[in-house]
């Protein structure tokens, strides 16, 4: 079988440039770029099923005929990523709504961890054994110590209420 | 009746039911009564199934009957039936769960009425996923699961499950086109996205081309079972999702990437294991997995990374390429699937019962006796202590990577020691600090289960009985798993489909 260069070639630049938009945070580019590597995946496929041929009809010249099959799933995969676009344009709506942008946060509770760590702090998760068997439990060390974790809790848990 | 008939059954059944689901939209009751029923029936089919395979081998069915093998293909093997088994028994327990308030779960004008339909579309997407005979009909599964999985993830669309469902929806949509990308060339290589008709002509192939298919591959399914380093969307984004929701896909959705891993290393490349590539990304799995775990303060975040780490120890069992390795992972799947969903849906309870899932927050949670036992045995379980069935899984597993005698596997058990060590202390540290820590003077809440509808505790007592019944039926059942692996790598699979052929 000789592909077509045409076609890989051109799914080839459809796959990059999709690489590229999703590698920004704005899900509008994002969608963009679904879309352009799901097209170029979608060229690749026509590379894939061989030679062009008559149409697959039952009962036709088997050899004359274009092999059916890639068409299938590349109708399966359209199907798809018509869902998938029409999810995406509702998410990043959503996210405009609720934001006023549409670009993706980092992790809150990672940004947490992280603060903690750079702060030299030890992880909430921690119990302080020494005190452990004191009244105190484990809520002393976290009372003097949790600092990092209060300034940003409250930022984000309180825009979380709001919502609630 | 020919037996074949039924394979379907567990795909179409959920499906039907969601449509129904629907049209009941304004009876949450009934919803809930005509899931369960649906999810309990699929159980008790796949009971059937399973016994039938184990009974006469691969049971296959060419649906709609096209010849020559032009036709969709599904296949109940002893693995297939098995997953779909327990997958349908947790789902089935979990169902009966959310009622509108918990399924919004904080989020106001949620679609609560959505959450029923969608459920069983997922459960029908991973049972399509679990006996799907081809690749490309293993895509269509994970398409199903996914699709529904976003729209439960993000239910309601609060700010922060935006936020955290965007991060899940684009990984999952990259997965699906670096799946579709690996399709497109093996159908171009080979021809035939078949698993029956795979292996042969893989093995043609020219060993660079089949080692970028293989990898591929595994890149995309690593992406789905949260595997090092493609595990970092998966902290981030299933805590932020109703509790029974999380529960779900804790237990099943990774599971099924680790399926699909199977699959691929003992069905499709049996002669390339990638032994120590594995062992390595199953030894960081587990190690960073549950160093992330210790870090957290959050017990819903705490657990994904558990779940995370956990994954490793299965990746370990397929890494190791013998049967020994296949039906440890095979066993501890099971184990994990349920032990994982039943302590998020602990979780759940704890939430409902002490107002937070932060630890900093809860305490004082051992006044409630019947919460305590319900988290205390499936986190030991899930730690490693034996008897329970969680023990059983990592001997297993650590028996048949001693067997190989190589000293990448004798790292990957001092490692899964360690991990199992460190569980336990994650798990240790939630049981002191939720149930034992002295609450603060502002907090005047009564701790006590009757805040909560008695079908949740009896449905989590139920979903926890089941972990320690594993313990008991730890012997047939690892069992059945040997004969699974032997199944898969002696090629029954493949006589079986090609023997069906109408």
């Amino acid at each position: 079988m000789t592909p077509t260069l045409i076609l890989a070639i051109a799914g080839g630049v459809l796959v990059a440039a999709g690489v590229y938009l999703l590698l920004e945070r704005s899900l509008m580019r994002i969608l963009a770029g679904v879309m352009l590597a799901g097209n170029g995946i979608n060229l690749l496929f026509l590379v894939a099923s061989g030679p062009a041929g008559e149409a697959p009809i039952v009962g036709a010249d088997p050899e004359a005929i274009a092999d059916p099959l890639p068409q299938a799933m590349v109708l399966t995969a359209i199907v798809i990523s018509l869902a998938t676009s029409a999810f995406l344009l509702a998410m990043s709506y959503r996210s405009f709504q609720l934001e006023g942008h549409d670009e993706v946060a980092d992790d809150v509770e990672d940004a947490i961890v992280r603060r903690r760590a750079e702060a030299d702090l030890s992880s909430e998760a921690y119990v302080d054994t020494a005190a452990g068997d004191t009244e105190s439990g484990g809520r002393a060390v976290d009372d003097s110590e949790a600092g990092g974790r209060m300034e940003t809790e409250t930022g984000s848990r309180s825009e979380d209420e709001d919502v609630r | 009746m020919d037996l074949s008939n039924l394979v379907p059954v567990p795909v179409l059944l959920p499906l039907l039911a969601a449509g129904v689901t629907l049209i009941l939209a304004r009876h949450p009751a009934w919803q809930r009564v005509v899931s369960g029923t649906t999810l309990a029936v699929v159980a008790a089919l796949a009971l059937v199934l399973c016994v039938a395979a184990d009974a006469h081998g691969p049971i296959v069915l060419w649906v709609g009957a096209w010849p020559d093998g032009l036709g969709i293909v599904l296949v109940a093997d002893r693995l297939s039936s098995l997953m779909v088994l327990v997958s349908s028994v947790v789902t089935a327990i979990v169902v009966i769960f959310p009622s509108r308030r918990d399924i919004a779960d904080g989020a106001d004008g949620a679609p609560v009425s959505v959450f029923h339909p969608t459920f069983l579309v997922l459960t029908a997407g991973v049972s399509n996923a679990f006996l799907a005979g081809d690749l490309f009909n293993l895509f269509v599964g994970f398409e199903i699961l996914l699709f529904s999985s976003y729209v439960l993830i993000m239910l309601g669309a609060t700010r922060e499950r935006v936020r955290a469902g965007s991060t899940y929806v684009v990984v999952s949509v990259l997965s699906s086109t670096l799946f579709l990308l690996a399709l497109s060339i093996v159908y171009g290589a080979t021809g035939t996205v078949s698993f029956a008709q795979l292996p042969e002509r893989l093995a043609a192939l020219d060993p660079g081309l089949q080692l970028v298919i293989q990898l591929l591959l595994l890149v995309v399914f690593g992406i789905k079972a949260a595997v090092f380093p493609l595990q970092a969307w998966l902290p981030d984004s299933y805590p932020t999702a109703p509790a029974s929701v999380t529960a779900v896909f804790a237990g099943l959705l990774t599971k099924v990437g680790v399926f699909a891993l199977i699959r691929l290393q003992t069905l499709l490349f049996p002669e390339s294991p990638l032994t120590d590539l594995l062992l390595v990304v199953a030894i960081l799995t587990m190690l960073l997995g549950i160093l992330g775990a210790l870090a957290q303060g959050e017990i819903k975040r705490l657990l994904s990374f558990t779940l995370v780490s956990h994954i490793g120890y299965m990746l370990l069992g397929i890494a190791l390429g013998t049967g020994a390795g296949l039906a440890g992972a095979i066993f501890y799947i099971v184990h994990h699937i349920l032990v994982q969903t039943a302590l998020f849906i602990v979780v759940g309870l704890i939430e409902r019962v002490g107002g937070s899932t932060s630890l900093a927050r809860l305490g004082g949670l051992a006044a409630v006796p019947l919460l305590a036992v319900l988290y205390l045995v499936p986190a030991l379980n899930l730690g490693g202590i034996p008897p329970l069935s969680g023990f059983l899984g990592k001997v297993a597993l650590m028996d048949a990577a001693l067997a190989t005698e190589s000293p990448l596997a004798l790292v990957a058990v001092v490692a899964g020691v360690a991990t199992s060590l460190l569980t336990l202390i994650a798990v240790v540290r939630v049981w002191q600090r939720a149930f034992w820590q002295e609450r603060g003077d502002d907090d005047d809440r009564v701790h006590s289960l009757r805040v909560l509808p008695r079908i949740w505790v009896v449905a989590a007592s139920a979903l926890v009985g089941i972990t320690v019944l594993l313990t008991v039926i730890a012997g047939p059942l690892s069992d059945f798993a040997s004969r699974a692996s032997v199944d898969i790598r002696e090629g029954a699979y493949q006589a079986a489909v090609e023997e069906a052929m109408p």
